[in-house]
């Protein structure tokens, strides 16, 4: 008797139904689809874009080549080396690299940083054209950051009152 | 328009192979369109199933999209495996998309409206799909490939399930015509029961048997194993590229087309009205005419579009259990049942 009833409902094609009316309902949802160009997805203040060297406002570099995020890097994308004290007795970097080939964007080294100096921002559209263009020089990297300086003051600011 | 006439009637006497060729050009430049804009109906329906929006970019709304499609398959390189059988390899696509185009000679657009009114059209459509076909079997062949040779074996065993179920669902639909003529098909529909007439509803287990039949013909999913995309990366056209697979590609829509539009003639009244004949007899629109046959068909054509949204690939075995095992046995029943209600001249077909 159950096999009888069985092979009816499945001569009636039921299920079949049933799976036809889940996609045809899904038809008429609201589209998810985001026009990228066009529109952008909102994204958060902790997003860990390409890098950024930042200066204190009176234009002084806030690194003080501790190599703190050199260390705490776990794919060895950063490359620091220290110049001779400053005349007024300051540490500067003479020289710092991140290779964005190497780089995971765990954002680590912003963890590390004990003076806000290296950061990921939130821009994420930007591509090479050469392949020596993804070693983010420290004259890119504090490029970026005067350029977007308002913007991430504003990100580690919001993010600031969870940490 | 008199002498427009006056010149097809000379053309018919003096020039008969230049007035074939522009009927066939009539009928098949409008189809080519027709495929290449259900494509762009494939992928738009089946993002909106998917919850989004599907190709939106090129022109407006993304309607030039499927002459981008074109163009750009035109303009690739056709690759030739080295030890593939070079004459096959190119025959193999002609060879599903002519069948294809071919089955239109017999097609009845409207009362009359048909190329070449043969009395045995259903045979020669029959014929003609069933040798579509032997394209994706000699693709399998002669692209000395084991992911090809892989579909095309898949499709021939698929084929000779189908093609049985489909031919007596056929059956079915003769014996309560009682003609092999299309035309004489649709006519025999022809009642003041309107879309209750037709034949659907007396042959609804062919109608439908018939529908799931062409699905597996043209190899689309749920009967897909031919291609297979998941299993053996896309079957028997795997070593296409360029203009072959654009016509493999064609041909696979244009049989969906063919599919769709028989099964609105044969079970859906084709040109028919669906509203009774004596209510809205020479009303504009709402009477007999090809807008009913095109509407019929491409209420077809979504459901194929339909299933693919839906369905996962059936087995191997579920598809030669379901083709021998249920299509078969079902119409073989059903025919009996259409020929006792003949006899006894029963409700639609007093």
């Amino acid at each position: 008797m159950k096999m009888l009833s069985d092979y009816i409902k499945s001569l009636a094609m039921l299920e079949l139904l049933k799976g036809l009316r889940v996609t045809g309902g899904y038809m008429f949802k609201k589209k998810f689809t985001v026009q990228y160009p066009e529109e952008k997805a909102p994204i958060s203040p902790r997003f860990r874009g390409l890098h950024a060297l930042r200066r204190y406002e009176n234009g002084e570099e806030r690194c003080i080549a501790c190599k703190l995020c050199e260390a705490t890097c776990p794919a060895a994308a950063i490359t620091i080396e220290v110049s001779p004290p400053l005349p007024d007795g300051s540490r500067r970097t003479s020289r710092y690299d991140i290779d964005l080939f190497k780089c995971i964007f765990c954002g680590y080294c912003q963890e590390a940083c004990p003076v806000d100096a290296i950061v990921e921002t939130p821009i994420y559209e930007y591509h090479f054209e050469n392949r020596v263009d993804a070693v983010m020089t420290k004259s890119k990297l504090l490029e970026v950051g005067d350029k977007h300086e308002a913007e991430l003051a504003a990100c580690i600011h919001a993010d600031g009152k969870y940490r | 328009m008199d002498s427009l006439i006056a010149l097809w009637e000379w053309l018919g006497t003096n020039l008969i192979v230049l007035q074939i060729l522009i009927k066939i050009v009539v009928i098949v430049a409008p189809l080519m369109l027709c495929v290449a804009y259900f494509t762009y109906a494939e992928r738009k329906l089946i993002g909106y199933m998917q919850v989004r929006i599907g190709p939106n970019r090129v022109g407006p709304k993304g309607w030039l999209q499927p002459i981008a499609d074109a163009v750009k398959l035109m303009f690739k390189e056709i690759v030739i495996p080295t030890k593939a059988n070079k004459v096959l390899f190119l025959i193999a696509p002609l060879l599903t998309l002519g069948p294809a185009l071919a089955a239109w000679a017999v097609f009845p657009f409207s009362d009359g409206l048909v190329l070449a009114d043969l009395n045995a059209g259903l045979l020669y459509i029959l014929a003609l799909t069933s040798i579509g076909v032997y394209g994706v079997i000699i693709a399998g062949w002669a692209s000395n490939s084991k992911y090809a040779f892989l579909g095309a074996m898949r499709s021939a065993a698929q084929i000779v399930a189908y093609e049985i179920a489909m031919g007596f669902a056929l059956v079915g639909v003769l014996v309560a015509a009682g003609s092999l003529n299309l035309g004489e098909i649709v006519r025999a529909q022809q009642s003041d029961a309107g879309i209750f007439g037709w034949f659907w509803l007396p042959l609804f287990p062919l109608f439908i048997i018939y529908f799931i039949s062409g699905v597996a013909e043209t190899n689309r999913a749920p009967f897909d194993v031919a291609e297979g995309e998941s299993e053996i990366v896309a079957g028997f056209h795997v070593e296409y590229s360029g203009m072959p697979f654009a016509v493999f590609f064609l041909g696979e829509y244009a049989n969906m087309i063919l599919i769709s539009a028989l099964t609105a003639l044969l079970f859906m009244g084709g040109w028919l009205s669906p509203l009774p004949a004596s209510w809205v007899d020479g009303v504009f629109l709402l009477g007999d005419g090809i807008h009913w046959l095109f509407l019929k068909t491409a209420f077809a054509g979504f459901f194929f579009l339909w299933f693919r949204a839906t369905f996962p690939r059936y087995r191997y075995d579920q598809i030669m259990r379901l083709g021998w095992k249920v299509f078969i046995p079902i119409t073989i029943v059903w025919i009996l049942v259409v020929g006792l209600m003949v006899v006894y001249q029963f409700a639609w077909f007093s």
